[in-house]
C-alpha cells in the first residue's frame, strides 16, 4: 500500500495558552491527504474505528507528595492543570501523564497515600480518559507492585479514534531500561498495523541519550526505536527531564513535557543537575506549557514556549493569593 | 565526545604475594590498593545510599586497573557511557570491572539503579591524567 501523505501531518500539535501541559490535536490533515483514504479504511478494519480528529493533553511529573525545597507549591500546579483542562473550550478526550505521578516516600503507607491523592486530583478531570505510565519514583523500588495496585498495568496499548497508543514502562526494572520481554511484546503488538498507522508511544524516560550522566536515557532505547523505525507516523511523548525538549529520530518525533513541580536546567549549559531555584516572585517560572501551532496542512510546526503565569498568580501577591486560596480560578486564555 | 577503550569483566583473580599500598585522593579519602607485579592496580569502591566511597578517583591514561565494587546495603548501578562501564553492584557479591583508560579527562559515574529518594545525586568522579 502506497501512501503519499506527509508523515509530519499525522500529529498536528495545536496549543492554547492553558496554564500547564501540552494540548495535541490529531491529524485533521491526514484525512485530507492523498492516499489517506486507504489508510483510514485499513485502520478502521483493524481498530473498528477510523481515524478522526481529536485532541489530548500531556501532563508529566506531578510528583504528588513532594514539598520542596526548592518548590513549596505541593500539588498546586497539578490542581491548576486540572482546573485549566476542565475550562478548555476544546476539551481533550485523553489526558496522558508520563510518569512520576507520585514522589517516592520512605514508607509504603505514605506512598500509597500519594497514589490515592494523585487519583483524587486526576479524578476531577471531566470528560477525558486519563492514561498513565510510571516513573522511577512510582515503580522502581518495588518492581511496579504499588503502581499496578493503584493505577493498573505498567505497560499496555489501546486504540483511540484510529490512533494506536503504546504505554512503555522504562522504570520498574530498577534500571533505565524496557527489557527484552516488554520489547518483544511491543513488536508483537505492532505487527498487526500497516507501516503508515499513526502511533503514539508514551513513556517516562527519554528513549535516546539525551544526557546519560544525568540519567536522561534508556539503555535499550535504541532497540525500541529500531522496532519503531519501519513505521512512518510515530510520536514519542515522555517526561522525566522536567523541561521541554523536541528530538527527531528517523521518522519519530519525541516531545518532553515540563514538570508540574520544579524545573531542571538546560544540560547543555549547566554542569550540575539540580532543580532550578524557586523564585517567589515568579512561582511558576519554568513550569509552563509548550504552545505549538501547526502551519498549513499541519506541517512546519511553530513552537512557542509559554510560561505558566496567569495574571492572578504572577508576582509575590499572586503567590500569596495562590497559597491562601488555591488555584481553582485558572483560566483558559 | 571523549571515548575510552576498556575491557570489562566480572571477576578478577589477584595473585598471591600481592602488594598493598595506600592511595590518597584529592577529596581527602583514601583506599587500599592490592597489586602484584604483573597484575593491574585494584581500586576498591564501596557503594551505599546515596554515595560512592571514594567519591573521586584518579587513573592514569594507559594504565590497566580493576575497580572492585561492593555494596553495603542494596543493589546499586555503576554506569558511565564514555568510560563504557555499565554494571550493577549486588549487595552480596563483589564485582570487578577492569578498565584501561585511553583518553584523559574528567568523567562522571552514576548509580543508574534506582535506590531511593537521594538516588539522583549518587555519583562519583573519575579523572584520567596523562
Amino acid at each position: 500500500m502506497k501512501n503519499n501523505f506527509d508523515r509530519r501531518s499525522f500529529l498536528r500539535v495545536a496549543g492554547t495558552s492553558l496554564g500547564i501541559g501540552a494540548l495535541y490535536s490529531v491529524f485533521p490533515a491526514l484525512t485530507r491527504a492523498h492516499g489517506a483514504d486507504a489508510v483510514t479504511r485499513t485502520l478502521a478494519q483493524l481498530n473498528g474505528e477510523a481515524p478522526a480528529p481529536f485532541s489530548f493533553v500531556q501532563l508529566s511529573d506531578t510528583h504528588v507528595g513532594f514539598n520542596g525545597p526548592p518548590d513549596p507549591l505541593g500539588t498546586k500546579a497539578f490542581e491548576s492543570a486540572v482546573a485549566t483542562i476542565n475550562g478548555l473550550k476544546n476539551r481533550p478526550e485523553l489526558v496522558i501523564v508520563t510518569g512520576d505521578l507520585t514522589h517516592d516516600a520512605d514508607s509504603s503507607d505514605e506512598h500509597a497515600k500519594r497514589f490515592k491523592l494523585f487519583k483524587e486530583i486526576a479524578g476531577r478531570i471531566g470528560g477525558a480518559q486519563t492514561k498513565v505510565v510510571p516513573g522511577e519514583n512510582d515503580a522502581a523500588l518495588d518492581g511496579g507492585d504499588m503502581f499496578r495496585e493503584h493505577m493498573g498495568p505498567t505497560h499496555y496499548s489501546f486504540d483511540h479514534r484510529g490512533v494506536h497508543f503504546i504505554a512503555l514502562d522504562n522504570v520498574s526494572r530498577g534500571r533505565p531500561e524496557v527489557g527484552v520481554e516488554q520489547l518483544e511484546w511491543m513488536k508483537s503488538d505492532l505487527a498487526r498495523f500497516p507501516k503508515s498507522a499513526p502511533i503514539v508511544v508514551f513513556t517516562h524516560r527519554p528513549l535516546f541519550d539525551l544526557k546519560p550522566e544525568w540519567e536522561w536515557f534508556t539503555s535499550d532505547g535504541d532497540d525500541v526505536m529500531n522496532a519503531l523505525a519501519p513505521y512512518e507516523n510515530v510520536t514519542v511523548l515522555y517526561g522525566h527531564i522536567h523541561r521541554e525538549n523536541i528530538h527527531q529520530s528517523g521518522n519519530a518525533k519525541m516531545y518532553a513535557a515540563r514538570s508540574l513541580i520544579f524545573a531542571f536546567p538546560d544540560p547543555a549549559t549547566t554542569p550540575v543537575k539540580k532543580p532550578m531555584p524557586f523564585d517567589k516572585d515568579a512561582p511558576f517560572k519554568d513550569l509552563g506549557l509548550r504552545r505549538i501551532n501547526g502551519g498549513a496542512g499541519g506541517t512546519d510546526l511553530q513552537i512557542e514556549e509559554v510560561e505558566l503565569a496567569t495574571a492572578e498568580f504572577s508576582g509575590t501577591v499572586g503567590m500569596d493569593q495562590m497559597l491562601k486560596h488555591g488555584s481553582g480560578d485558572a483560566k483558559d486564555e | 565526545m571523549k571515548t575510552v577503550g576498556l575491557k570489562i569483566f566480572r571477576t578478577a583473580t589477584i595473585a598471591a604475594g600481592a602488594l598493598a599500598t595506600g592511595i590518597a585522593f584529592s577529596n581527602g579519602a583514601s583506599v587500599t590498593t592490592v597489586r602484584a607485579a604483573d597484575e593491574p592496580r585494584v581500586i576498591e569502591i564501596k557503594a551505599k545510599k546515596y554515595e560512592f566511597a571514594p567519591a573521586e578517583i584518579t587513573l592514569k591514561k594507559g594504565e590497566p586497573v580493576v575497580l572492585r565494587l561492593t555494596s553495603t546495603d542494596r543493589v546499586h548501578g555503576f554506569m558511565s557511557k564514555p568510560l563504557k562501564i555499565d554494571t550493577d553492584i549486588p549487595n552480596d557479591t563483589t564485582r570487578d570491572v577492569a578498565i584501561t583508560p585511553d583518553t584523559a579527562g574528567d568523567f562522571t559515574v552514576i548509580c543508574d539503579h534506582y535506590c531511593g529518594l537521594g538516588h539522583g545525586g549518587m555519583k562519583m568522579k573519575v579523572t584520567v591524567v596523562e
